[in-house]
């Protein structure tokens, strides 16, 4: 591994899950692990099994649902899928990450002009 | 928040879903692995290749397995879970250990339940009246004279009432009633019962609401009214079988229609609270109006107002006390209650003086306590030197120190949980039996019972039990050096040093502690045979009396007196000519009963400023009670001849006698009763009327034929066993008189037990516990002293080997013992002295510091100790020494 993937920060894969399940609807574990994969440009360090730790988690709060059921090439797979109320956590941790990156970035922003060192 | 609480739920669900869960995981992550081949073959990988890929993405199988069954259950209870059945398998394998632990902490953890038990009902619980701590207990201070001192007029109660402003209401009962005072007719034979008559309001005052009917209404307290009763409830369950159609119904008591107007609850037990021992079954209003010229006969319950504090009503008492009448028709009798209206809170009227009992029996029980630790963490420490290579293993294996730790832990728990639940089986066999035990007088101990409080009590002192035991041995082992341990616990090496220092220090604090128990406990013994070695001034054994029914009614006070006469006479000749009687005799009130005090008569021409001379207390009696109760009499008994036709004649007690001619013999003399003469005939050697252990006062004996008895006790002496004489004695009575109801048949020796119940029941108490203390402390001194000689088998096989005889091995191991024993005993003596000044005001005739109880506790002690330590001694002197050397 290079070392100039990012570890995740904590919480950051559940908000991952969610939202790849918000956008393409239900999905079994591996092909999240793909997704995020992918989506990320391979940039995030990220043990496939995990995910699967981060799964029962957002499960157990009610926000994903899960059942088993047959892949398109007819495999037998848990399939996942996102609920109610997993989408009106996701609109709160979205936005939540909104703003924290936006003000990160104005506070990063500042200490490099103001640098007086 | 909800979304948590949801995940909480869950995780604890899946908690014990674990196996299909794990299947399904398992299942997932194949499927995981498969789609992941699947698509690298497709990208043109060889098929090992893309197993490979596919594993390194996926990260481990085992670590993201670990991690599911984090995130989804408990982890914390699965450790916990993983302890416990650890803990259990080890506990099994050693199971003498387990059993003697278990053992010595149900003990210890039972007296400690049935202590708290006591101390919470007596002292703790608030008394089971409403809003409690607004009562007060209204009286005057102590004196000698009995219960007429500690009591007031109905003309007293009353003004002190009127004029009062600190208390929502006043209120009190007849205090001069005698136990069987009732008689209960018309269902059958006649039954005695016991009866006391409250004033109109005296519920009221409490708050105690009726379980069935009503309370008594103030019309009922008037002279004339229609007579009514409520019942308490255990007469109203035994004797009416809990009809609830009684209320309105009439009974026979005592000869007379009563109606029954309703029933009190269970949780009130009069005789619980303000007469410890006694039982009361039915209760009367207080007619004050037929009472005024009774003298003192209420006592004075007062319920404050909110807000108000007993030192403020103690200021306004203070005031309206010297405005007091004795009788308001006497404007002289005003001004003798100065000075004497003292309002206490009720509770510390009713346990006050119990506290100091109470909580040195606290202290004596957490010293048992601390007792079974030190012994616990000594088994203990010995186990955890065999299993220092077991923890050291473990540790090599990645076990970290927390969670050794925590093994230990949850071992101590798991011990004390055990001997806590078969402690609290002990306890509350106890505490039943306490209950039971209707002879204690300790106010409120018959509603003793294990209760949430007791429980979590429980609780909370095996946990500290755990903790404290569990220490000790817990430092010890996780501190534990690997390599030192791995290499030293084999066969053959003797333990370190330090390792002993540490149980010595533990078995030396166990035998100080004891010892302090011990000598506490024989100071309380020797202090309670000194009680039971009191001269009473009367014999309690071979004696034994009987409330005696009888009717003297008559239109006349004369034909009264003469009709009294004749029963008198053929009731004491019929029990006399009983065989085995050897004296028989009748007085109204017993020593260490009821008591009363009617005034003093002076001798002729003297006269006293008040409070100069004490009241005596009084007795009606007959000619033969004096003989029948064993008391010493100089001069004469009284007479059948004493009666209203010949001059008035009265018996004195010594001290009386001697105060008032100090120089000559009081009898001949004469006393003043007002205008009336009063010739002394006999001189009776003071009696213990009133309490066991104080002082005896003055006490003066009137005829039965020239002053009203109040009632009749028949006393008879025998050489049978009382018991024996009950059956015959009462056929006697009801063949003179059919209404005679099955009274008890009471030795006089009862009435002395029941009067240093207290004091027997601490004693009994503190030498259990003293035994207790002294069984443990030997254990431990055996324990430590066997293990060390188990250890040393190959160093003492050598020594043998190299000359040294049975007899040097055998005193070596002695002086190892007593060595340990004598550091602990003189320590322990040390702290005994303070103990025992700490406990001065419970001993009687006895010194702190009393020799012969110190010298004998010691001497107990080093010889118990010396037993424990010939023991493991005359193995180590058994010793082959071929042998020994040869186990290696």
């Amino acid at each position: 591994m290079t070392q100039s993937k990012l570890d995740l920060l904590q919480g950051t894969l559940d908000l991952m899950v969610l939202q790849t399940l918000a956008s393409m609807g239900t999905q079994h574990g591996y092909g999240i692990a793909r997704r995020i994969e992918q989506v990320s440009g391979d940039a995030v360090l990220l043990n496939q099994g995990t995910i699967y730790a981060s799964l029962v988690r957002l499960q157990q709060r009610g926000w994903i649902s899960a059942e088993w059921g047959a892949s398109e090439n007819n495999r037998k797979a848990k399939f996942y899928a996102i609920t109610a109320q997993g989408r009106k956590q996701l609109a709160e941790d979205t936005a939540y990450w909104r703003r924290l990156a936006g003000v990160m970035g104005r506070v990063l922003a500042m200490s490099n002009e103001g640098g007086d060192r | 928040m909800i979304d948590s609480l949801r995940r909480a739920i869950n995780r604890l669900q899946y908690f014990f879903r674990k196996d299909p869960l794990d299947r399904d995981l398992n299942a997932e992550m194949a499927t995981h692995l498969e789609f992941a081949i699947e698509e690298n073959l497709e990208c043109g990988m060889s098929p090992e290749e893309a197993r490979r890929q596919a594993m390194i993405r996926f990260g481990g199988i085992d670590q993201a397995r670990q991690q599911h069954r984090e995130t989804r259950g408990l982890p914390a209870l699965d450790i916990f879970l993983q302890d416990l059945r650890y803990t259990m398998r080890t506990l099994r394998r050693d199971r003498a250990f387990t059993i003697v632990a278990v053992l010595i902490l149900a003990l210890g953890i039972g007296a400690n339940i049935v202590v708290f038990s006591v101390v919470n009902t007596i002292l703790l619980r608030p008394l089971p009246f409403s809003n409690p701590h607004e009562l007060v207990w209204i009286s005057p201070p102590p004196q000698t004279c009995g219960m007429s001192c500690m009591t007031y007029s109905a003309d007293a109660y009353e003004e002190f009432r009127a004029q009062s402003r600190s208390y929502q209401d006043v209120t009190g009962y007849f205090a001069f009633s005698t136990p069987d005072n009732l008689r209960l007719t018309g269902r059958g034979e006649p039954v005695p019962a016991t009866g006391i008559e409250v004033i109109g309001n005296f519920f009221q005052v409490l708050g105690v609401q009726p379980a069935l009917g009503r309370l008594f209404t103030p019309d009922e307290a008037r002279h004339g009214a229609t007579p009514v009763v409520l019942l308490a409830d255990h007469w109203w369950r035994r004797q009416f079988a809990a009809d609830p159609a009684i209320v309105g119904k009439k009974i026979d008591l005592n000869g007379t229609p009563v109606t029954v107007v309703g029933v009190l609850p269970a949780s009130f037990d009069f005789g619980a609270v303000f007469s410890p021992g006694a039982k009361v079954d039915a209760f009367t209003p207080e007619v004050l109006d037929d009472e005024r010229m009774w003298g003192n006969i209420v006592t004075m319950i007062g319920r404050l107002k909110p807000g108000i504090s007993v030192s403020h009503a103690q200021a306004e008492a203070n005031l309206i006390a010297p405005k007091l009448y004795f009788n308001v028709k006497y404007p002289q009798s005003v001004g003798q209650y100065k000075d004497g209206v003292i309002p206490v809170p009720l509770k510390d009227y009713v346990s006050g003086r119990l506290r100091r009992s109470l909580v040195v029996l606290w202290c004596a029980v957490g010293l048992i306590l601390l007792i079974v630790c030190v012994n616990l963490s000594n088994l203990l420490l010995a186990r955890a030197a065999s299993r220092t290579r077991e923890f050291a293993m473990r540790t090599a294996l990645g076990a970290s120190r927390g969670r050794l730790v925590r093994q230990l832990l949850t071992e101590s728990l798991v011990l004390s949980g055990a001997g806590a639940i078969c402690g609290l089986g002990l306890a509350f066999a106890a505490i039943v039996w306490i209950a039971h035990q209707g002879s204690i007088a300790l106010p409120l101990l018959s509603s003793i019972k294990v209760d949430a409080s007791a429980l979590a009590w429980t609780v909370f002192v095996a946990i500290v039990a755990a903790i404290v035991f569990g220490l000790a041995p817990g430092l010890k082992i996780s501190r534990g050096n690997l390599q030192e341990a791995l290499k030293d616990s084999g066969p053959g090496t003797s333990e370190g040093r330090k390792h002993e220092q540490m149980r010595g220090a533990l078995v030396i604090s166990e035998v100080a502690l004891a010892c302090v128990l011990l000598i506490g406990a024989g100071l309380l013994m020797r202090s309670f045979l000194k009680v039971l070695d009191i001269d009473l001034g009367f014999q309690p054994d071979h004696a034994a009396s009987m409330k005696v029914d009888y009717d003297d009614r008559a239109p006349t006070e004369e034909a009264s007196i003469a009709k009294r006469s004749v029963i008198f006479q053929q009731i004491l000749e019929r029990v006399r000519a009983l065989p085995g009687v050897e004296a028989a005799g009748m007085a109204d009130f017993l020593p260490l009963g009821q008591n009363r005090e009617w005034g003093t008569p002076v001798p002729k021409g003297r006269t006293y400023p008040p409070g100069a001379v004490p009241g005596p207390l009084v007795y009606v009696v007959t000619p033969g009670f004096v003989e029948a109760m064993g008391m010493r009499l100089h001069g004469r008994d009284f007479a059948w001849s004493d009666n209203p036709k010949s001059e008035r004649v009265v018996m004195i007690n010594s001290s009386a006698a001697r105060f008032f001619w100090p120089n000559e013999d009081a009898v001949g003399q004469v006393l003043m009763d007002g205008k009336e003469e009063l010739h002394v005939v006999g001189v009776v050697d003071d009696i213990h009327a009133e309490t066991v252990e104080g002082q005896p006062g003055w006490q003066i004996y009137y005829p039965a034929l020239q002053t009203g008895p109040e009632g009749a006790q028949l006393v008879v002496r025998t050489s049978l066993p009382p018991a024996a004489l009950a059956g015959s004695v009462l056929h006697a009575l009801r063949e003179l008189n059919p209404k005679q109801p099955a009274a008890e048949f009471r030795t006089i020796r009862t009435i002395v037990d029941r009067a240093v119940s207290p004091r027997r029941f601490f004693v009994l108490l503190v030498s259990i516990f003293a035994e207790f203390g002294l069984i443990l402390a030997t254990l431990g001194i055996y324990g430590v002293i066997s293990y060390s000689v188990a250890q040393q088998t190959q160093e003492i096989g050598i020594r043998m080997a190299l000359g040294a005889t049975q007899e040097d091995v055998l005193r070596g191991v002695i002086r190892k013992t007593m060595l340990l024993a004598v550091t602990g005993i003189v320590l322990g003596t040390f702290a005994s002295v303070l103990v025992a000044r700490w406990i001065a005001s419970l001993l009687f005739g006895t010194q702190p510091t009393d020799p012969a109880t110190f010298g004998a506790m010691i001497l107990v002690m080093t010889a118990v100790a010396l037993i424990a330590g010939y023991i493991p001694a005359r193995r180590a002197a058994r010793i082959d020494p071929m042998v020994a050397l040869r186990g290696n």
